[in-house]
C-alpha cells in the first residue's frame, strides 16, 4: 500500500478497533476498586508465609517464581541475541564514521562531567548492591538492582573512560556473569526438587520478617537476577558502543 | 476519574500502532513501539489499584493494612523486563540495517522479490 | 516423580547458560552433542508426561503453592495429553534441526545453540503451562529466541526488513495477548486456566468477556498466522537457518492455534457456547487463511516461502477443524497439526539439504540441478504426499476426523475446502520436485531448452549444475533427520488406537468442569464415558486420492503448459493472472503494512464477535 492509503486504512481500521476496545474495558470495575481474591489473599498471608516484608518480591520470586525464570531467560535470550547480531559481523574492517567531518568531531569530556561521573561510579554501585541485595524488605529487588548497576558502567562510558570500562569488564566476564546468574535461578530451583518438595519451593531458612537473611532462596534468587541484569545491561552497552566508536589509542592519528 | 486510567491505556495502544505504521525511521518505530507496550503497564496497574491503598510493602505498615494488589506489580516488572529487552534487539537489527544498507527508512529497505 | 514436567523445561535452560558461559573454552563437537543429547532427553521426558496424562491431567504446582478453597496461588503446569503431545511433537523437531546442523558451520555457534535450546524450552512450557500468564512469558520467551535466531543473516534488504517485520508483528500480537489477561484478571481475580473458566462460568458474556476472548484470540493468530495477521511469516521462514526453520514450519504456527483453542474451552467455553455465531466467524478466519495461503503457495518460486505459505493454509484447514467446536473436530485438528508438523518439519531440512549442496533456494534457478539427488527426491516427493494428506500419514487420519465433524455439524462444503487446499499445497511440492529434481519444466533463464542436451560452449545445459554442486549423498546427519520425521507422521497414522486415544483426549480437552476440578481439587477425571463409533474411512479414503491426484495434475499443468488445450490455457491465463497479481501486491509491503493489516483483523473479527454475541 502507498503510505497515504496505509494510514487511511489504519485510521479506518483503528477507529473500529479503538471503539470495540474501550466497550470492553467498561465491563472493568471502576479505577479504584479491587475485588479480585488473588491479591488480598497474599496481602494477608505473605508475610507470615515467606518472612517477606516486600509482598512483591515474594509474589514474583516465591510463589511465581517461574514465570520470573522465564522473563530472566528472555532477558537472556535478547542480549545473547544482540551479540550474535553485533559481534559476529566484527570480523568485518572497523571504518571510520563517515560523518567524522572535521567540525563534527565530539567535543572533549569536559573535567567537571569527569570528575562527578567517576565520583558517583561508587555511590552508585553501592546503592546498585543494595537494592538488589534488599529486595525482600523493600521496594527493589535483582531487577532493579541490576539496572542500577549497570548504570555505573554507564557513567564511566559518560566520563570518557570507555577503554578503561572494556579493560576492567571483557566480554568474558559480561558472558560469565549472565550464564552464572540465569543457570543460578534453575539451579534454586532444582534445589527445591533435591530437597523433595517441588521445583523453585523455597527451602531454605526462612527467618524473621525484617532481617536481612530472612524469606528463604528469595534472597539468594535475587542476587542471582541482580547478577544476570546486570551482566546482561553492560554487555548490551558495550556491544552497542563498539559499533558507533572507532576506539583510538592514546598516541594514534586518525 | 473511574474509567480515565483504562481510557489512556487505549489511546496509548492506538497512538503506539499509529507511530509504527506512518514511520519513517525505524528507531522511532522501535520507540513507538515502546509506547504501545506502556499501554499494557498502565492497564495492568489500574485494574489492580485499590484507592486508599499503600504499597504492598509491609515493612514499616503493619500486616493488615489496606494494600494495592501486589501480583499485577509483579506482572508489570515482567511486561517491562520483557519490553526492554526486545526493543534492545530491535535496536541491534536497526544499527545492522543502517551499517548494510545506509538508511534508517523502512520504506526504503525493499527486498529484491522474485 | 511429578517433577518431569518441571525438569523438562527447566534442564534445557540449564544447559542453555551453561553452553553460553562455556562457551569460550567448549569444544565445537562438545557442544553440538550436549545440544542434540539435551533435546533429545526433553523429547523423552515429553513421552513420559504424555504416557502418564493419558489417565488424566499431571498438575504440577510450581513451588509448592496448591490453591486453597478454589484460589490458586502459585503457577501450575496442567499437562494433559494434547499438550504433552505437542510437546514431545517440539523436542522431536528440535532433536532433528539440532541434528541437522550438524555439519553447518556457523561463527557463533555455540550461542546459537544456546538459543535454540532457550526457544526449546519456551515451547515446551507454553504447552504444558496452566496458567494463563505463565503461558504469556513462555510465549514471549520462545518468541524472542525466534526474533533472535531469524535476525542474524542480514545481509540482503529484504532480510532486516524482514527480521523487523517479524519481531514487530508478534510483539504486537503479544501486547493484545497481555491486554486480555489484564481484562480478565481485572474482572476475576484469577489467572490460573481452571480458576478462570470456573469465574467466568457464573456469569454472563458480556462485552468484557468478549473483548477479552477477541484480545486473545487476535493475538494468538498473530503468531497461528491466520489471515491478515500472517504477512510476517513468509519472511521469517525465507530468513531462518534452516535449524530454525524446522521449528517454525513443525511447531511455531501450530501453537498459536493451540494456545486459542485451549483457552477458548477451559476459559471462555462456558459464557460463549451460548454465543451461536461464533463457529461462523472462526469458520470464516479458516476459510480465508486456507485459500490466501494454498493460492500464494502455487505462487512461490522460493522453496522456504513456499513452506510458509503451506503453513498458513494449512494453519487454515487445523482452524477448520477447532471451529467446529465440537470433541470429534479438535481430535482430528490435533492429530492432523502432529502430523503435519513432522512433514513440514521433514520438507524445511529437505530444503535445508538442497541449499546445503546447490547453494540456492529458488525453484527456478535450480531447474534440473538436483538430477543427482535421489534422495532429496524422493523426501520432497513423500513430503508432497504427507501434505496431500494421502494415507498412511497422519495428516489422512486427521483429516478424516475433521471430515466427520464437519459432516455432523452439517458443513460438507468444508470437504471441499480440504481436497481443493490440500491439492494447492501439494502441487507447488511436486512441482518444484519436478522442475528441480527432473529438470521439467519451461525453460528458465538458467537452462537451456528442455530435451536438448548440454553444449559445449555457453551456459551449461539443464542438469550438467554448477561448478559449487556437490554430488555426493547427503551426509546421514542431514538425511536421518528428514526420514525420522516423516517416518514419525506414518507412524502417527498408524499407530493402534490412536484414534480413539485422541478422541478421548478431545474428550477431556473440550470438558471445562472436569479440568477444572482436576487441577484445582485434584479430582481425578472420569474415563471416557463412551466408547467412540468407528471412523469411516472410505469417504476420506476418497476425498484423499482426489486430492493427491488434483495436485498432481495442477504440478503437471505447471510444468507443461504446452501439453494443455489452447482453451483451457487461455481461460486459466485469464481467471490466474489478475488473483495472482492481486496477491503477490497485497503481499509485497513492510512493516507498516503488516500492523495496519492485523488492526485490520482485530476491527473486522472484533466487529463480528460483538454481532453474534448480542
Amino acid at each position: 500500500m502507498t503510505p497515504r492509503l496505509r494510514r487511511r486504512v489504519f485510521l479506518a481500521a483503528a477507529a473500529v478497533a479503538g471503539a470495540l476496545l474501550l466497550w470492553g474495558l467498561t465491563g472493568l470495575p471502576d479505577y479504584g476498586v479491587y475485588n479480585g481474591p488473588y491479591g488480598d489473599v497474599l496481602n494477608r498471608v505473605a508475610v507470615a508465609e515467606r518472612k517477606a516484608t516486600n509482598v512483591v518480591a515474594s509474589v514474583t520470586f516465591d510463589y511465581r517464581g517461574v514465570d520470573t525464570m522465564g522473563e530472566e531467560y528472555i532477558l537472556f535470550a535478547a542480549v545473547l541475541g544482540v551479540a550474535i547480531l553485533l559481534r559476529a559481523q566484527r570480523d568485518e574492517t572497523e571504518q571510520p564514521p563517515d560523518e567524522d567531518a572535521a567540525d563534527r568531531r565530539a567535543p572533549g569530556t569536559s573535567n567537571a562531567v569527569r570528575v562527578i561521573g567517576l565520583a558517583l561510579v561508587g555511590p552508585v554501585v553501592l546503592f546498585g548492591i543494595y537494592v538488589v541485595s534488599h529486595g525482600h524488605l523493600s521496594p527493589g529487588g535483582g531487577f532493579q538492582g541490576g539496572v542500577v548497576l549497570a548504570t555505573a558502567a554507564l557513567l564511566v562510558f559518560l566520563s570518557g573512560e570507555y577503554v578503561t570500562l572494556r579493560r576492567l569488564s571483557p566480554e568474558v566476564v559480561l558472558d560469565t556473569a549472565e550464564s552464572v546468574g540465569a543457570a543460578g535461578y534453575v539451579a534454586v530451583g532444582l534445589l527445591g526438587v533435591a530437597a523433595g518438595a517441588t521445583f523453585l519451593a523455597n527451602v531454605l531458612p526462612l527467618g524473621h520478617p525484617g532481617a536481612l537473611l530472612s524469606a528463604g532462596t528469595i534472597p539468594v534468587i535475587n542476587l542471582a537476577v541482580g547478577l544476570e541484569v546486570a551482566g546482561g545491561f553492560v554487555l548490551l552497552l558495550s556491544e552497542f558502543l563498539e559499533q558507533t566508536l572507532v576506539i583510538r589509542r592514546p598516541g594514534e592519528v586518525t | 476519574m473511574r474509567f480515565l486510567p483504562y481510557a489512556v491505556a487505549a489511546w496509548l495502544l492506538l497512538v503506539g500502532l499509529y507511530g509504527i505504521v506512518t514511520s519513517r525511521n525505524l528507531v522511532h518505530m522501535i520507540t513507538c513501539l515502546s509506547v504501545a507496550q506502556s499501554s499494557t503497564y498502565i492497564l495492568l496497574l489500574s485494574v489492580g489499584f485499590e484507592r486508599g491503598g499503600t504499597a504492598p510493602i509491609f515493612l514499616d505498615v503493619p500486616v493488615g493494612t489496606k494494600a494495592v494488589d501486589p501480583v499485577v506489580g509483579a506482572l508489570t516488572l515482567t511486561d517491562i523486563v520483557v519490553g526492554a529487552t526486545v526493543s534492545a534487539l530491535l535496536l541491534a537489527l536497526a544499527v545492522q540495517a543502517h551499517k548494510h544498507h545506509g538508511t534508517l527508512d523502512p520504506e526504503r529497505l525493499k527486498p529484491e522479490r522474485d | 516423580m511429578d517433577a518431569l514436567a518441571a525438569l523438562s523445561v527447566a534442564l534445557p535452560l540449564l544447559v542453555a547458560a551453561a553452553l553460553v558461559g562455556l562457551a569460550p573454552v567448549c569444544p565445537r563437537r562438545a557442544a553440538d552433542a550436549a545440544a542434540v543429547a539435551t533435546a533429545a532427553v526433553v523429547t523423552v521426558l515429553c513421552l513420559v508426561l504424555l504416557a502418564r496424562s493419558l489417565d488424566g491431567p499431571v498438575v504440577y504446582w510450581f513451588g509448592g503453592w496448591t490453591p486453597r478453597d478454589g484460589i490458586a496461588l502459585g503457577v501450575a503446569f496442567a499437562v494433559d495429553p494434547v499438550g504433552a503431545a505437542l510437546a514431545t511433537l517440539a523436542g522431536v523437531l528440535a532433536t532433528a534441526a539440532l541434528t541437522f546442523s550438524w555439519r553447518i558451520f556457523e561463527a557463533v555457534r555455540t550461542l546459537h545453540h544456546g538459543l535454540m535450546l532457550v526457544f526449546l524450552a519456551g515451547l515446551v512450557g507454553f504447552c504444558l503451562s496452566g496458567d494463563l500468564f505463565n503461558m504469556f512469558v513462555f510465549f514471549e520467551l520462545f518468541s524472542v529466541a525466534a526474533y533472535a535466531l531469524t535476525g542474524y543473516q542480514t545481509t540482503n534488504p529484504g532480510s532486516v526488513r524482514g527480521a523487523l517485520n517479524f519481531a514487530i508483528t508478534n510483539s504486537v500480537g503479544a501486547m493484545l495477548v497481555l491486554g486480555g489477561i489484564a481484562l480478565l484478571y481485572g474482572r476475576t481475580g484469577a489467572l490460573n486456566l481452571a480458576q478462570l473458566g470456573q469465574a467466568l462460568a457464573r456469569g454472563p458474556a458480556d462485552r468484557l468477556v468478549v473483548v477479552a476472548f477477541l484480545l486473545l484470540m487476535v493475538g494468538f493468530f498473530v503468531k497461528a498466522a491466520v489471515v491478515p495477521f500472517h504477512f510476517w511469516l513468509a519472511d521469517a521462514y525465507a530468513l531462518a537457518p534452516t535449524a530454525v526453520g524446522v521449528l517454525f514450519a513443525g511447531v511455531v504456527s501450530e501453537l498459536g492455534l493451540y494456545a486459542v483453542a485451549r483457552v477458548y474451552w477451559t476459559v471462555f467455553s462456558a459464557p460463549l457456547a451460548r454465543v451461536e455465531g461464533l463457529r461462523g466467524v472462526l469458520l470464516l478466519g479458516a476459510v480465508a487463511t486456507a485459500l490466501v495461503g494454498g493460492v500464494m503457495c502455487l505462487l512461490q518460486h522460493h522453496l522456504a516461502r513456499m513452506l510458509a505459505y503451506a503453513t498458513v493454509s494449512h494453519v487454515g484447514l487445523t482452524l477448520a477443524g477447532f471451529a467446529l467446536l465440537v470433541p470429534v473436530g479438535a481430535a482430528g485438528a490435533v492429530l492432523y497439526l502432529l502430523a503435519d508438523g513432522l512433514v513440514k518439519g521433514s520438507l524445511f531440512i529437505t530444503v535445508g539439504i538442497v541449499d546445503h549442496h546447490l547453494h540456492d533456494v529458488d525453484e527456478r534457478r535450480l531447474q534440473g540441478r538436483g538430477r543427482h539427488m535421489p534422495w532429496a527426491a524422493a523426501l520432497m516427493v513423500a513430503g508432497a504426499l504427507g501434505l496431500a494428506g494421502v494415507p498412511p500419514f497422519g495428516t489422512f487420519l486427521g483429516k478424516a476426523l475433521m471430515e466427520e465433524a464437519a459432516l455432523e455439524a452439517g458443513a460438507p462444503w468444508l470437504i471441499g475446502l480440504f481436497v481443493v487446499v490440500a491439492a494447492l499445497t501439494s502441487a507447488a511440492l511436486l512441482r518444484a520436485t519436478g522442475r528441480i529434481f527432473l529438470g521439467l519444466g519451461p525453460p528458465g533463464p538458467n537452462s537451456a531448452a528442455a530435451g536438448s542436451g548440454g553444449s559445449g560452449s555457453g551456459p551449461p545445459g539443464p542438469g550438467a549444475g554448477r561448478a559449487g554442486d556437490h554430488h555426493r549423498r547427503p551426509h546421514p546427519t542431514q538425511l536421518a533427520p528428514a526420514v525420522v520425521l516423516l517416518a514419525a507422521a506414518v507412524a502417527v497414522g498408524l499407530a493402534p488406537g490412536i484414534i480413539d486415544a485422541a478422541e478421548d483426549a478431545a474428550e477431556h480437552f473440550t470438558d471445562r468442569p472436569a479440568y477444572a476440578a482436576a487441577v484445582l481439587e485434584g479430582v481425578p477425571e472420569p474415563g471416557p464415558a463412551v466408547a467412540h463409533p468407528a471412523t469411516p474411512f472410505g469417504g476420506p479414503a476418497l476425498w484423499a486420492v482426489v486430492s493427491a491426484l488434483l495436485g498432481l495434475g495442477l504440478a503437471f499443468a505447471a510444468l507443461r503448459p504446452d501439453r494443455l488445450p489452447d482453451r483451457v490455457r487461455g481461460g486459466v491465463t485469464r481467471l490466474w493472472d489478475p488473483v495472482a497479481a492481486g496477491l503477490r501486491g497485497l503481499h509485497d509491503g513492510g512493516i507498516g503494512d503488516s500492523v495496519t493489516w492485523l488492526v485490520v483483523g482485530m476491527a473486522t473479527f472484533g466487529t463480528l464477535v460483538a454481532v453474534v454475541a448480542r
